[in-house]
C-alpha cells in the first residue's frame, strides 16, 4: 500500500521535476563567461625577479601571524545556521585585531 | 587533417582567451604551441578548444613539468600522460627544456638550471632516451634562460646541447630570447653563443619578452618574463640566427600579461617579416 | 657539486644562504640571483593557488592570501606538475590554521573552488534527454538508476554556501542571509555552475551517484522528500548522463 503510494508520487515527481527542467536550461542559457582558464596554467615564464616575497626570511612553519587587511570576509555577516546552533565566524573579533587607521 | 611537421612560419603560444580570433582572423599566425600539462585533464573545454585548433593547425607540444635534468628517475605517471595526449593529439612536434622542476615528487613550478657536467650529460641523455622511446618520436630539447652559473661547470651550454643531440638524436629549441637573456646576465656575448651553435639540429626558435632587473654590483640582470613585446636586439639575434640556419619555425612567446589578439598578432607579423625578408645579419 | 636536494632547501627558506657554488659570469658568489628562482618558485606557485581559489582569494583579500600561501606552498607542493590539480589539501589546510578561525566557513569555500576546478576539467557526458524519463512506468521507475555526469560535485556545508560564493566573488551585492546551503557543481558544457540544492536533495543525489535506484533514494531521504525539484535540476543542468531502467 504504501509502496503503491510512493510510485505514484515518484511518477508525479518525475513528471514535474521534466517540466521544470525545461525552464531551468532556458535560464541557464543566460549564463556564460566563465573563467576560461581555471586554476593557474603552466608555462615557461620567469617571474618578478630580485625583489618579492619569495625571498622573505619568514619562518613559514611556525609563527603566528594575523589577518591584515579586509577582503571582501570583512563585511559578511551571516546568519543562524540552519540547525539553529549560533552563529559562528562573527567577524568582530578579527576587527579587533586591525590596526587603528 | 594531421600536420606532420611544424611549417618554417610564424606561431605563437596558444592563449584561451584568443580562441576566436584565431579562428577568425589567424594571419599572420601559421601554427600553435600548447604547453602539455594544460591539456592533461579529462575533458572540458580545454581539449574540446585543442580539438577545434588541431584541425586547422599544426600543433606544436611544449612540455614544461617533464623535469628532464632532474635527479631522480623521470616520473612515469607524467610520461604515461604525455603519451596519452600525444597519441590522442598527434602533433607535428614535441618538445621540452634542458631545466629540472621536480624534486622527491614535489614539483617546483619554475625551470631550474644544471651545471655542465658530465655527470649531467649522462643523466640527461638517459631521460631523453626514455622520453623519445616511450613517446615513439623526436623531441626537441629548448636552451635554458640563466640567471647564475655553476662553478663545477666543465661544458659551455652550446657544446653542452650539441653533444645531447649527437648521442640521443633528438633536436634543439632554440630560444633567442634566452640565449639574450643569459648572455647579457652571465657576460657572454649572443652572436657567439649562436654561431657554436648546432643550428643543423634546431627544429624550432623561440622568441620572447623579457624584463629588466639589477643584480649585485650594478650588474644587469634580464628575467624570462614572457610578458611584454620581444626587444629589438633579440630581433637582431634572430635574424642573425636565421642567416644561419635559414628558415626555421618561429614561435612568440607571450605568458603574462598577455596582450590582445591584435597585439600578438603584430609580434607573429614581425617574425613572418623576419623568415620573408632576411636582413643582414646583425 | 651541490645536490638538487641542497638547490631546493636553499630555494624555498630564503633563510638559508645562497649555495657556494652558484656564481655570476665573473665567478663571483650568485648572491641576489638566486634570487630569481627564490622568487619564482614562491610566486608561480602563490600564483597558481589563487587562480585556483578565486573565492577564497576574494575572501581572504591578496595580502592575506599570500601569507597563507607561503605556508601551504611549502608544506603541501604540487605532487605533480599537472598545477590544474593542486591544492587538494587546502580546504584542510585552511581548517588547521588558528589564524583563520573567525572565518569557519572559509573550508567549504575552498572546497567549492576546488569542485568548480575538477568540474571544468572532467570528462565531457551527453546528457540523457529528460523526457525518456516519462516513458517509464511506475514501476520501471521505481527501479531505475541514473548516471550523474563525471562533472558532478557535491558538497554539505553548515553555511550558505553558494551565497556566500556569489557575495565573495562579486555576482550579487546581497550579503549571505539563508541559513545552511548544500550545493551541487554541475557542467552544462564547458562552464562549471554552482546551484544550492533543494532540503535533502544533498542525501538524494548523492544516493543517485552511488548508484542507488530511484526508488530507494527517495525512500532513504525520509518520509515527505519531494525529489521533483532536485531532479529537476541534475536534468535542466545536463547532469544526467545516463538512465538505466
Amino acid at each position: 500500500m504504501s509502496n503503491k503510494l510512493k510510485t505514484v508520487a515518484l511518477l508525479g515527481a518525475v513528471a514535474t521535476a521534466v517540466t521544470l527542467s525545461a525552464q531551468t536550461v532556458q535560464a541557464q542559457a543566460k549564463e556564460k563567461c566563465f573563467g576560461v582558464a581555471l586554476a593557474g596554467q603552466n608555462d615557461c615564464a620567469a617571474g618578478p625577479g630580485t625583489t618579492c616575497a619569495g625571498t622573505a626570511k619568514v619562518d613559514y612553519q611556525g609563527n603566528a601571524w594575523k589577518l591584515v587587511d579586509a577582503g571582501t570576509c570583512m563585511e559578511m555577516e551571516l546568519p543562524a545556521m540552519a540547525d539553529g546552533s549560533a552563529r559562528m565566524g562573527s567577524l568582530e573579533a578579527l576587527d579587533r585585531d586591525l590596526p587603528a587607521s | 587533417m594531421t600536420f606532420d611537421t611544424l611549417p618554417a612560419a610564424a606561431g605563437v603560444g596558444y592563449k584561451p582567451k584568443h580562441f576566436n580570433d584565431i579562428l577568425e582572423n589567424p594571419a599572420p599566425v601559421g601554427w600553435l604551441e600548447i604547453h602539455a600539462e594544460n591539456y592533461m585533464g579529462d575533458g572540458g573545454r580545454p581539449l574540446a578548444q585543442l580539438r577545434a585548433l588541431a584541425e586547422r593547425f599544426p600543433i606544436s607540444v611544449h612540455g614544461v613539468g617533464l623535469s628532464i635534468g632532474g635527479e631522480g628517475r623521470l616520473d612515469p605517471e607524467h610520461l604515461a600522460r604525455l603519451r596519452h595526449l600525444l597519441r590522442w593529439l598527434n602533433p607535428a612536434s614535441f618538445s621540452e627544456h634542458l631545466a629540472w622542476s621536480t624534486h622527491d615528487s614535489a614539483f617546483l613550478n619554475d625551470l631550474l638550471p644544471l651545471p655542465y657536467t658530465d655527470a649531467t650529460l649522462a643523466r640527461v641523455c638517459d631521460h631523453i632516451d626514455e622520453v623519445q622511446e616511450t613517446l615513439g618520436r623526436r623531441m626537441l630539447l629548448e636552451n635554458p634562460s640563466s640567471y647564475l652559473a655553476f662553478a663545477d661547470s666543465t661544458w659551455s651550454e652550446p657544446d653542452f646541447l650539441r653533444e645531447i643531440a649527437r648521442r640521443t638524436g633528438c633536436g634543439l629549441l632554440l630560444d633567442v630570447n634566452n640565449v639574450f637573456v643569459s648572455a647579457t646576465n652571465l657576460d657572454f656575448t649572443p652572436q657567439g653563443y649562436i654561431d657554436a651553435f648546432a643550428l643543423e639540429e634546431v627544429g624550432e626558435i623561440h622568441i620572447g619578452g623579457h624584463d629588466e632587473d639589477e643584480g649585485d654590483h650594478g650588474h644587469p640582470l634580464l628575467i624570462d618574463s614572457h610578458g611584454r613585446e620581444a626587444a629589438d636586439p633579440v630581433w637582431d639575434l634572430l635574424d642573425h640566427t636565421l642567416a644561419g640556419s635559414g628558415p626555421r619555425p618561429v614561435l612568440v612567446e607571450w605568458d603574462t600579461d598577455v596582450p590582445d589578439w591584435p597585439v600578438l598578432a603584430a609580434e607573429a607579423r614581425r617574425a613572418s617579416d623576419a623568415l620573408l625578408q632576411p636582413r643582414a645579419a646583425a | 657539486m651541490i645536490s638538487q636536494s641542497a638547490f631546493r632547501h636553499a630555494l624555498t627558506d630564503a633563510g638559508q644562504p645562497v649555495p657556494e657554488t652558484l656564481v655570476d659570469g665573473a665567478g663571483r658568489p650568485a648572491g641576489r640571483r638566486f634570487s630569481v628562482y627564490r622568487n619564482n618558485v614562491a610566486v608561480s606557485l602563490s600564483e597558481a593557488l589563487e587562480t585556483g581559489f578565486p573565492a577564497v582569494a576574494a575572501l581572504l583579500g591578496a595580502a592575506n592570501f599570500a601569507r597563507v600561501a607561503a605556508r601551504f606552498l611549502r608544506q603541501h607542493p604540487p605532487g605533480s606538475p599537472l598545477l590544474m590539480t593542486w591544492g587538494g589539501q587546502f580546504p584542510a589546510f585552511l581548517e588547521g590554521l588558528d589564524e583563520l578561525d573567525t572565518m569557519p566557513w572559509l573550508p567549504d569555500v575552498a572546497r567549492s573552488d576546488l569542485a568548480m576546478r575538477r568540474a571544468y576539467h572532467a570528462a565531457d557526458a551527453a546528457p540523457i534527454e529528460p523526457a525518456e524519463l516519462l516513458a517509464l512506468d511506475e514501476e520501471a521507475l521505481e527501479r531505475a538508476r541514473v548516471t550523474l555526469a563525471p562533472a558532478v560535485q557535491l558538497i554539505a556545508s553548515r553555511w550558505p554556501l553558494a551565497e556566500i560564493r556569489s557575495y565573495a566573488l562579486g555576482e550579487t551585492p546581497e550579503r549571505p542571509s539563508s541559513g545552511a546551503q548544500d550545493i551541487v557543481v554541475t557542467r552544462p558544457e564547458f562552464d562549471p555552475v554552482v546551484s544550492a540544492l533543494p532540503e535533502r536533495g544533498h542525501a538524494f543525489a548523492l544516493a543517485l551517484k552511488a548508484g542507488m535506484p530511484l526508488g530507494a533514494a527517495v525512500t532513504q531521504c525520509g518520509a515527505g522528500f519531494d525529489p521533483a525539484p532536485t531532479l529537476a535540476l541534475l536534468l535542466g543542468q545536463g547532469a544526467i548522463t545516463g538512465l538505466i531502467s
